[in-house]
């Protein structure tokens, strides 16, 4: 019977949709949550988007200096309301992964990070975890009074609006530790596009290495007709082909799209484990051998420069005549 | 500069797929250890922190690599002594005894003796892919800490200027030491780290990690190794983790391959639906 804190991610005054994520695992985990939203100015306002999905209460947090996430800043905060509950948990995303190891030191508490999965067995909690690159799911069980954890955003269902109305609560900033006077934010370089987000999107195209210089000229209408996501593979990341934060796999972004294509992407482990889970896979190489082949629903054995101008043809006039 | 590296060996990531998880365990039988890639990424970077890239064999400060681990985690820990570092300290303990909470509560005290301007781990360990022992240990430290660093700036008064890999880009930090860095891939790129030795601009010349040249192994051999026991180290705690079982994913159906994109369109469309 655990009550469960969601610690919300809030970002210039606008809750992320990871946030939802948090709230399915809470949802599974307890048997009643409380979301905190703490961060910058606005963030009480964006707070009130948060009080209809069933939450005990909505606290919030807003202060001047939280305005740039920094984990020396934030974790004294989510601590000090952390402790009132059996679990803290936030999604996996590069914010949740940051932040909640460090609140759970700071609580003596055993993390669970990056689950697929939770379930409630017998009064205790069971956190699904995939480990090996996916080759295994692990079952664990955490002994420390307080418990933490990362929800795997492709794993779990953005939570619903239930209606009602939690109340909101104010908590006030903790003092930091010494840690947070010795970092100092400097800026953020965000990666501007317009397309859907890698993690949230339901189609995403991806190219590897085999791209070059081409990345963007040769995948861009491919990804404008689909209205999909762009991603990459390491390689194409490491060679500047395109921004890092493209990167699909074990350790990039984890995605389960409706439908992924692997353009130019062998297929190497550590990249299979990030997007296996999506519904349908279509993989476009040259090497009939290559790995991905054996993961993807459709292959084609092609040169990709000749195919996706091919297929983006194709995929405009199917449109055109559906 | 005094950096403190973490390391930990792995069951060969790039055999992932041949684990067999069954019962209270995954076995791994048939798979070479190897260094968590991101530990060697974290000791290649604690080298270029501790010279002039221009003239790398001279070392200007130390790097002391510690794992946790049995005996024959030994053997990786005298391979980093032989890419360069000066010291190992060995922890003793059996690799299932361990979660991340006791890692980080162990590599506590090693810091605490150490006394490190910079505490360098690798941001996951690809086999248990936990990513928390950095989090946990700067709080423990009450370090600032850096995580998923893709670059490393040394200014000239010892700052360290850090790019972080985040969903949606590259958010910057500055860190006064003594303060803790996890490193993400693309840390190991010609330009990613430069020290206060290092001349801007400069360009690594390798791409990745360096190789330990064959003097150097048999010299590691002679640097010094400290082991010591867990329970003095570990501050009374425990591991508090466990894994009451592991499965393995589920298999995907195998899929068919298309004569052209043409075909493609077609089955997307009408088998997938996916369109
Ligand atoms: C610690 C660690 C973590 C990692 N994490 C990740 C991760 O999260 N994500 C990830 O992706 N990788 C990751 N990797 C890297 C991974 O092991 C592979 O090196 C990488 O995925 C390879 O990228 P690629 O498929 O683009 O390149 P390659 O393996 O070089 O494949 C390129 C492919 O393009 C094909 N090709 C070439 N020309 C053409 C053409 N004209 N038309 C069609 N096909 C063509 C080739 O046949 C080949 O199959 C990680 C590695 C390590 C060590
Ligand atoms: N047993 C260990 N011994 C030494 N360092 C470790 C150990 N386990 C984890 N680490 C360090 O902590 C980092 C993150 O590991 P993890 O949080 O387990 O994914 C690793 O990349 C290492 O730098």
């Amino acid at each position: 019977m655990t009550d469960v804190l969601v610690v919300a991610e809030i970002e210039g005054g606008k809750v992320k949709k990871t946030t939802l994520s948090a709230i399915t695992m809470a949802k599974q985990a307890g048997s009643s949550f409380s979301i905190l939203a703490i961060g910058g100015p606005g963030t009480k306002a964006a707070a009130g988007e948060l009080t209809g999905y069933g939450a005990a209460k909505v606290l919030v947090c807003e202060d001047a200096s939280l305005a740039n996430y920094v984990a020396e800043h934030y974790a004294p905060t989510v601590a000090e309301v952390g402790k009132a509950f059996g679990l803290v948990c936030a999604t996996a995303s590069t914010f949740g992964k940051d932040l909640i190891p460090r609140v759970a030191a700071k609580l003596d508490a055993s993390y669970a990070g990056d689950c697929s999965g939770v379930k409630q067995d017998g009064g205790k909690i069971v956190y699904k975890r995939p480990m090996f690159a996916g080759n295994a799911f692990g079952y664990a069980t955490l002994s420390t009074p307080i418990q933490t954890a990362t929800a795997r955003q492709s794993e779990f269902e953005a939570a619903a609006a239930s209606g009602g109305s939690s109340p909101l609560e104010d908590v006030a900033k903790v003092a930091p530790g010494a840690a947070a006077s010795r970092v100092e934010f400097v800026s953020l370089d965000a990666v501007k596009s317009d397309r859907p987000e890698l993690t949230d999107a339901s189609v995403i195209v991806s190219g590897g290495r085999a791209l070059k210089e081409k990345f963007f000229e040769v995948l861009e209408p491919l990804a404008d007709v689909l209205g999909s996501a762009l991603g990459a593979s390491r390689a194409a990341c490491d060679a500047g082909y395109c921004p890092g934060d493209f990167q699909v796999g074990q350790t990039g972004k984890i995605v389960a799209p409706k439908l992924y294509f692997a353009i130019g992407i062998s297929g190497a482990i550590q990249h299979i484990a990030g997007m296996k889970g999506s519904k349908t896979i279509v993989a476009i190489n040259k090497d009939p051998d290559a790995p991905i082949f054996q993961i993807a629903d459709y292959g084609l054995v092609a040169d990709l420069f000749v195919a996706v101008p091919e297929l983006v043809e194709k995929l405009k006039a199917h449109k055109a005549a559906s | 500069m005094k950096i403190l590296v973490a390391i930990k060996r792995v069951a060969d990531p790039d055999n992932a797929n041949k684990v067999k998880p069954a019962g209270d365990k995954v076995d791994t039988t048939g798979l070479e250890w190897k260094l968590n890639p991101f530990d060697e990424y974290a000791l290649e970077t604690a080298l270029r922190l501790t010279e002039d890239g221009k003239n790398n064999k001279v070392r200007k400060g130390e790097v002391v690599v510690v794992t946790i681990g049995p005996k024959d985690t030994e053997t990786q820990l005298r391979s980093a002594l032989a890419t360069g570092a000066d010291r190992a300290i060995r922890i003793d303990a059996e690799d299932a005894n361990l979660d991340g909470r006791l890692v980080a509560r162990a590599l506590k005290s090693v810091v605490d003796a150490e006394k490190p301007d910079v505490v360098l781990l690798g941001k996951q360990v690809v086999d248990g892919d936990s990513n928390s022992v950095g989090q946990m240990l700067a709080e423990l430290l009450d370090f600032p800490m850096a995580t998923f660093a893709a670059t490393i700036k040394e200014e000239a008064d010892g700052k360290l200027l850090v790019g972080r890999e985040v969903d949606g880009g590259v958010l910057t930090l500055r860190l006064t030491p003594p303060c803790l860095v996890t490193v993400d891939l693309r840390i190991v790129a010609p330009t990613s780290v430069i020290s206060k030795h290092t001349a801007d601009g400069f360009k690594y010349a390798h791409e990745g990690v360096r190789f330990a040249p064959l003097p150097a192994i048999m010299k590691a051999k002679k640097k010094p190794l400290d082991v010591k026991a867990l329970a003095d180290v570990a501050g009374g705690v425990d591991n508090a983790s466990s894994y009451g079982g592991f499965e393995p994913p589920p298999a995907r159906a195998a899929g068919v391959k298309v004569a052209d994109v043409a075909e493609l369109v077609t089955k997307l469309a009408t088998e997938a639906k996916a369109i």
